[in-house]
C-alpha cells in the first residue's frame, strides 16, 4: 500500500471515531471470550467472604457481589458464553435461513411457493413468543435458548437470501454464464452467491446485536445458564435481590449488554453504508 | 376474492398457520411436560410407568399424532386449548385474566411511546441545528439497542430507592404503572421514532413542499400542516410490529416489576413447561395481532382518499 493510501485509510477512521471504538469494544469483548485470564486473575465462581458486597474500586472495578466475587471478572468470564451463544444464534439463523432463501430463490417454482409459505407460518407468531415456545419444548440451558433465538430469526434471512439470489439471477453475467453452458451450481456458486451474500451478512452483524438481547433477556427470565455460571443476562437478574444496597451488581453486566449491541450495530450500519455508498 | 373476504381469509389462515407452529414445536419436540409434572409434585423419580400414562390419557398426549392436532384444533376453534398443566385452570380463562393488567401498561406504554418517537422525530427533522438533529438521531437506535430488562432495574433503581418517587414493584394504582410502562415504551418508541423520521424525510423533500412554501406558509406550517400529516400514514402500518414489541416487552417488564398479566403467566408457564398455557397465549397473541392489523387495513382507506381511489379501479 502506498502511503497516500495509507492515510486516506487512516482519514476514513479517524473521521469515525464511534466506529472505531466499535470496532475496540468488539474486540476487547471477544478478547475476554477467548482469554478472559488476560485481563483478571481472580476466580469467577469463588467468592472472597471478607470483600463481599463492596462498591467499585480499583481492586474490585465492578464490585463485588453477595459472596464476595468480583463482578467484573464475572463478566469478562461470562462474556465467552454470552458470545457462544449469540454466535449459535445468528449461525442457526444464517444457515437455515439462508438455505432456505437460496433453495426458494434458485429452484423457484412449486419449490418456493412451499418455502415461502413455510416462511410465512413462521412469521405469524411474534419472534419472542416462538422462542419462548421453542425454550419450552426444548427445555433450558444457554444452547437451547441459542437454537430458540435462532430459530426465530430464520424467516428474515430466508426472506433477504429468496430477494438477493431472485436479482442476482437476472443479472446479464448470470445469463451469459448460462448461454455459455455453465451449469445450474456452478453459476449458483461461481455468481450468484458471492454477488448475493454481502446484504446477508450485513444482517448477519444486525442479527448480532439482537441475538445478544435477545439470549441476554432468556437467561435473565432464568431459562439459560444454571447459577453460578457467569452470564451476563443472569448476571443481571442476579443483582436483583440487591438493587437498593449494590446498584452495581445489576448496572455494569447490563451495561456491557448494551455497549456490545451499540457496537455491533455501529459495525453493521458501517458495512452496510460501505456496500451500498450514499 | 377481493376486499374484507380476502383480508378475512389472510386473517384465518394466519391464526391457524399460528395454531400450527405452536403444536408442531409444543407437542411435537423432544420435553414431556407430564414428566415435567410429576416429577416436580412428587419430588423425583417416585411416579411410576401407570402413573405416567394415566396422565398421559388425560391430557389427550397419547393419542396419534393427526388426532391429536385435529382433536386439539377442533377445541381450539371453541377457544379451549386445555387445562393448564400446573394448575388445572383452563388455559384461555387463565390468559384472559391477565389481559386487563397488560393492557394497562400496553396502553400506557403505546401512548409513551408515541409521544417520545413523534417528538424525536419531529424535532429532529424540524430544527435548524445539525448538532440537535444529529443528536436526536442517536437516540432511537440507543433506544432500540438498550436490554429492557435492565432499563426496568434500573428505573426501579433511580426512581423507587434512590429518589422514592414511585413504588418499586406491584400492580397497586397508577403510580406503579408508570415505570413499567415506560420500560415498555423505550424500543417501541424506538421504532416508532425511526420510521417516523425516515417517512418525514421522505416528505419534506417532495415538490409539493417547495410549492407550499413558495406560497408564503412558515416552516411550522409546512412540517405540522403537510409533511406530518403525509408521514403519520405509513407509520400508521407500524401498528402491528409496535402490538408485537409491547407484547414481548411485557413478558420481561411484567417479570422485572412482579406485576400480574400476560407476559407473566408466560413467563411462568415457559418455567413450567405447561404447554397449553403457551399454546393459548400464542394463539391468542396471533388473534390479537391479525384483529389490530384488519382494523389498521379497514381503516386506512378512510384516512388516506388516494388508497380509496385505487382500490377502486
Amino acid at each position: 500500500m502506498s502511503s497516500i493510501a495509507v492515510r486516506q485509510e487512516m482519514s476514513f477512521y479517524l473521521r469515525r471515531p464511534g466506529l472505531v471504538l466499535s470496532v475496540a469494544v468488539v474486540a476487547f469483548v471477544l478478547l475476554c471470550a477467548v482469554a478472559p485470564t488476560l485481563f483478571t486473575g481472580q476466580d469467577p465462581l469463588a467468592g472472597v467472604p471478607a470483600e463481599r458486597l463492596q462498591g467499585p474500586s480499583a481492586r474490585h472495578l465492578f464490585g463485588t457481589d453477595e459472596t464476595g466475587r468480583d463482578v467484573f471478572t464475572r463478566v469478562v468470564h461470562g462474556s465467552a458464553l454470552s458470545l457462544q451463544a449469540t454466535v449459535l444464534a445468528v449461525l442457526v439463523a444464517l444457515v437455515i435461513g439462508a438455505g432456505l432463501g437460496l433453495l426458494a430463490g434458485s429452484r423457484g417454482g412449486w419449490v418456493d411457493s412451499l418455502v415461502m409459505r413455510v416462511v410465512d407460518v413462521l412469521q405469524a407468531v411474534p419472534a419472542i413468543l416462538l422462542s419462548l415456545a421453542l425454550v419450552t419444548a426444548l427445555g433450558f440451558g444457554t444452547t437451547n435458548v441459542a437454537i430458540a433465538v435462532g430459530v426465530a430469526n430464520v424467516a428474515t434471512f430466508a426472506r433477504l437470501t429468496r430477494a438477493e439470489v431472485l436479482r442476482v439471477r437476472t443479472g446479464a453475467y448470470v445469463e451469459a454464464a448460462r448461454a455459455s453452458g455453465v451449469r445450474w451450481s456452478g453459476v449458483l456458486t461461481r455468481h450468484v452467491l458471492p454477488n448475493a451474500v454481502g446484504p446477508v451478512l450485513v444482517l448477519a452483524t444486525l442479527t448480532f446485536g439482537t441475538a445478544v438481547l435477545e439470549v441476554s433477556a432468556l437467561s435473565f427470565l432464568g431459562y439459560g445458564a444454571t447459577p453460578p455460571t457467569p452470564e451476563w443476562g443472569s448476571l443481571v437478574a442476579g443483582g436483583r435481590n440487591f438493587l437498593a444496597t449494590a446498584w452495581w451488581m445489576t448496572t455494569f453486566p447490563g451495561l456491557t449488554v448494551a455497549a456490545v449491541v451499540l457496537a455491533t450495530n455501529r459495525i453493521s450500519r458501517a458495512l452496510d453504508n460501505e456496500r451500498t455508498p450514499e | 376474492m377481493t376486499g374484507l373476504p380476502r383480508r378475512l381469509l389472510q386473517a384465518v389462515v394466519v391464526l391457524w398457520a399460528a395454531f400450527t407452529v405452536s403444536f408442531v414445536i409444543l407437542y411435537l419436540l423432544p420435553g414431556d411436560a407430564v414428566l415435567a409434572k410429576l416429577g416436580a409434585s412428587e419430588g423425583g423419580l417416585t411416579a411410576s410407568a401407570a402413573d405416567l400414562t394415566r396422565e398421559r390419557a388425560a391430557y389427550g398426549l397419547d393419542d396419534p399424532l393427526l388426532v391429536q392436532y385435529g382433536k386439539r384444533l377442533l377445541a381450539a376453534l371453541h377457544g379451549d386449548f386445555g387445562r393448564s398443566i400446573t394448575t388445572g385452570e383452563n388455559a384461555t380463562s387463565l390468559v384472559l385474566n391477565a389481559l386487563p393488567s397488560t393492557l394497562a401498561i400496553a396502553g400506557l406504554g403505546l401512548l409513551f411511546a408515541v409521544l417520545f418517537g413523534g417528538s424525536v422525530a419531529v424535532l429532529s427533522t424540524y430544527t435548524r441545528s445539525r448538532w440537535l438533529s444529529q443528536a436526536l438521531s442517536t437516540l432511537p437506535p440507543l433506544g432500540n439497542s438498550l436490554p429492557t430488562f435492565w432499563v426496568g432495574l434500573m428505573l426501579i433503581q433511580v426512581f423507587s430507592f434512590q429518589l422514592g418517587l414511585v413504588p418499586a414493584l406491584g400492580s397497586s394504582g397508577f403510580a406503579s404503572l408508570v415505570l413499567p410502562a415506560v420500560t415498555l415504551a423505550l424500543p417501541t418508541g424506538a421504532v416508532i421514532g425511526q420510521v417516523l423520521a425516515k417517512s418525514l424525510r421522505t416528505q419534506l423533500s417532495e415538490p409539493y413542499v417547495e410549492i407550499v412554501l413558495a406560497k408564503g406558509a412558515s416552516r411550522a406550517r409546512v412540517h405540522f400542516g403537510h409533511a406530518l400529516r403525509n408521514a403519520a400514514l405509513p407509520a400508521l402500518t407500524l401498528v402491528g410490529v409496535v402490538t408485537g414489541t409491547l407484547l414481548a416487552g411485557s413478558v420481561v417488564t411484567e417479570s422485572v416489576f412482579s406485576r400480574d398479566g400476560i407476559g407473566r403467566v408466560t413467563a411462568t408457564a415457559v418455567g413450567s413447561q405447561d404447554i397449553p398455557v403457551v399454546q393459548a397465549v400464542i394463539v391468542l397473541a396471533a388473534l390479537f395481532f391479525v384483529t389490530i392489523n384488519l382494523v389498521v387495513d379497514l381503516l386506512y382507506p378512510v384516512l388516506d382518499p388516494r388508497v380509496r381511489t385505487v382500490a377502486r379501479v
